[in-house]
């Protein structure tokens, strides 16, 4: 009579290696840390500087300092006007916007793989196992707050129009009249950048379709969830680029500011 | 023109196994699954493998080749450097069976947990009628060969094996979606996705997308607008409080999950 084996256990392979990928699967979590930490400190020394952030003569306000509300921003600065008493530079001066502009940078999709992976190493890089022995996810607090995105999107779109208004005021000469230099192109064009990543932002893309069921049903929304859809695909692109573009704003500004460097004026 | 590959296959069961060193010739346009047959016929005729279509179209032959999830017979040979060696392992968050063979059974388990197609009882069979931009975005998650190398990918079960009961896997997180966004499904699958299924477990980190072969964008397609849509069911604050003073009522038609309510 045949002898019928028992079934196998079921267990997964026993394979101790953390991984057996022989590419170099550190290395994006290495230039994410490495890009990051440098924008962060520059970023964190900036704000809290309180000088150099704006040049009344050609009214270029950074993008730190914008809206400037602190009762210490120097005359012309303030769009918005005071709402703290003048003090020292403890309170980041535009901190209204800065705690939005944070809050939607760090609960956005991208981001979110970008520091899970690279900082937390949840995972470091796909088939590549984890350090830690628990893992819950965005099921508890604190990263259930992520969940947020989409109301810091909404504060974002006013900022964006706050700093939409800060490139045209930097389209006035020295004489209040049209004129422009190389700082006005620079804030013209990370504004424009900070659009398209404000709007490639996957909240958008399901307020302005995604939520549908019918399509065929709202032509107008389904177009626009399609323009969107294409930014959306270039997130990360966008998401980089903007830091890139909003560093490089602040540092020409600051160094116009300071006297370091003398704008470039094109007209006015 | 040919050479000798060096391969380093696992062989073993549920019990034990290691890899095992072999010497496999190789020839121009050959893929991973043709040299592991050539190893089969001619080295280790005991090698078990599941394999079908040779044509990236069944989903049989997952494995993980140099350590990364991958279909045997999509994977040519022309894209490693003869002189290195292969790595052929088994998926690693499925119990093995035998050799290169895992039992996937957790996904079919998880499969007939989701509630069904729900249409509106009042439509007949024969009358559904849908528009081409409504079927497109269904039509991306119908690709899916049910390879279960997403499943296979994603740390929340494969770093985490406690995470199996509660998380569902992109693959069917996408499934939840799909009938999620259908013009003809009633139901409302947003309760069930983030409690029944796991959803919040996902942290996007996309690996499922980049290890697709049929290229779907689970993530961005998928798994965000799921996440989207319990956000502003479950979190939104506006919607909270409308339910609270009765002015937006809670929408009926959350189905069950088989055995969990």
């Amino acid at each position: 009579m045949t002898q019928v084996s028992d079934a196998p256990a079921r267990t997964r392979a026993q394979i101790s290696e953390r991984t057996l990928r022989k590419d170099r699967w550190w290395q994006a979590p290495v230039v994410v840390v490495t890009l990051l930490t440098i924008w962060l400190t520059y970023a964190t020394v900036r704000v809290f500087t309180g000088h150099w952030y704006y040049v009344p003569k050609y009214h270029y306000l950074t993008p730190f300092y914008s809206p400037c509300v602190s009762g210490e921003c120097v005359p012309g600065s303030s769009t918005l006007g005071h709402w703290i008493p003048a003090i020292p530079p403890i309170i980041p001066y535009a901190f209204v916007s800065l705690v939005f502009v944070l809050g939607f940078r760090l609960t956005c999709y991208y981001y979110r793989r970008a520091y899970y992976r690279a900082f937390w190493q949840s995972p470091p890089s796909c088939a590549v196992r984890e350090p830690h022995a628990k893992y819950t996810g965005e099921t508890r607090f604190p990263l259930i707050m992520q969940n947020l995105h989409r109301y810091f999107f909404y504060v974002v779109i006013v900022i964006s129009v706050l700093n939409t208004w800060d490139v045209a005021q930097a389209f006035r000469g020295p004489d209040g009249n049209f004129g422009f230099g190389l700082g006005s192109l620079i804030m013209l064009a990370n504004v424009v950048l900070l659009w398209c990543y404000t709007l490639s932002c996957h909240s958008c893309r399901h307020i302005t379709g995604g939520r549908l069921k019918h399509f065929s049903r709202h032509p107008i929304r389904y177009w626009a969830w399609t323009k969107v859809s294409w930014l959306n695909a270039r997130h990360m692109q966008l998401a980089w680029t903007t830091l890139g573009t909003l560093m490089l704003t602040d540092l020409y500004i600051m160094l116009v500011a300071s006297g370091a460097i003398s704008d470039l004026r094109f007209f006015n | 023109m040919g050479y000798m590959a060096a391969l380093k296959v696992w062989r073993g069961d549920a019990g034990s196994g290691a890899l095992t060193d072999y010497k496999v010739e190789v020839n121009e346009g050959e893929v991973v699954l043709d040299v592991l047959h050539r190893l089969q016929a001619t080295q280790a005729g005991d090698l078990a493998l599941r394999w079908n279509c040779k044509a990236g179209k069944c989903g049989s032959c997952s494995m993980e080749i140099n350590g990364r999830p991958r279909l045997g017979c999509m994977t040519r040979m022309s894209t490693f450097d003869p002189a290195d060696t292969l790595t052929i392992t088994p998926m690693r968050t499925f119990p093995v069976i035998r050799d290169l063979v895992t039992d996937v059974s957790f996904n079919y388990a998880k499969a007939r947990s989701i509630p069904s197609f729900t249409p509106d009882p009042s439509i007949k069979p024969g009358e559904f009628r849908m528009q081409q931009e409504d079927v497109n975005r269904s039509q991306e998650f119908r690709k899916c060969i049910e390879c279960y190398l997403c499943q296979n990918t994603c740390h929340v079960i494969r770093d985490h094996a406690e995470n199996e009961a509660p998380f569902a896997g992109p693959r069917f997180l996408m499934r939840v979606a799909e009938l999620e966004m259908h013009p003809c499904d009633e139901a409302d699958r947003r309760d069930i996705a983030q409690d029944d299924f796991g959803l919040g477990y996902c942290n996007i980190t996309k690996c499922c997308t980049e290890v697709c072969p049929e290229h779907i964008k689970i993530t961005d397609n998928a798994l965000i607008p799921l996440k989207e849509r319990v956000a502003g069911h479950k979190y939104d604050p506006l919607v909270w409080l409308g339910s609270k003073i009765s002015r937006r009522p809670a929408k009926a038609g959350t189905p069950a999950v088989p055995g969990k309510r």
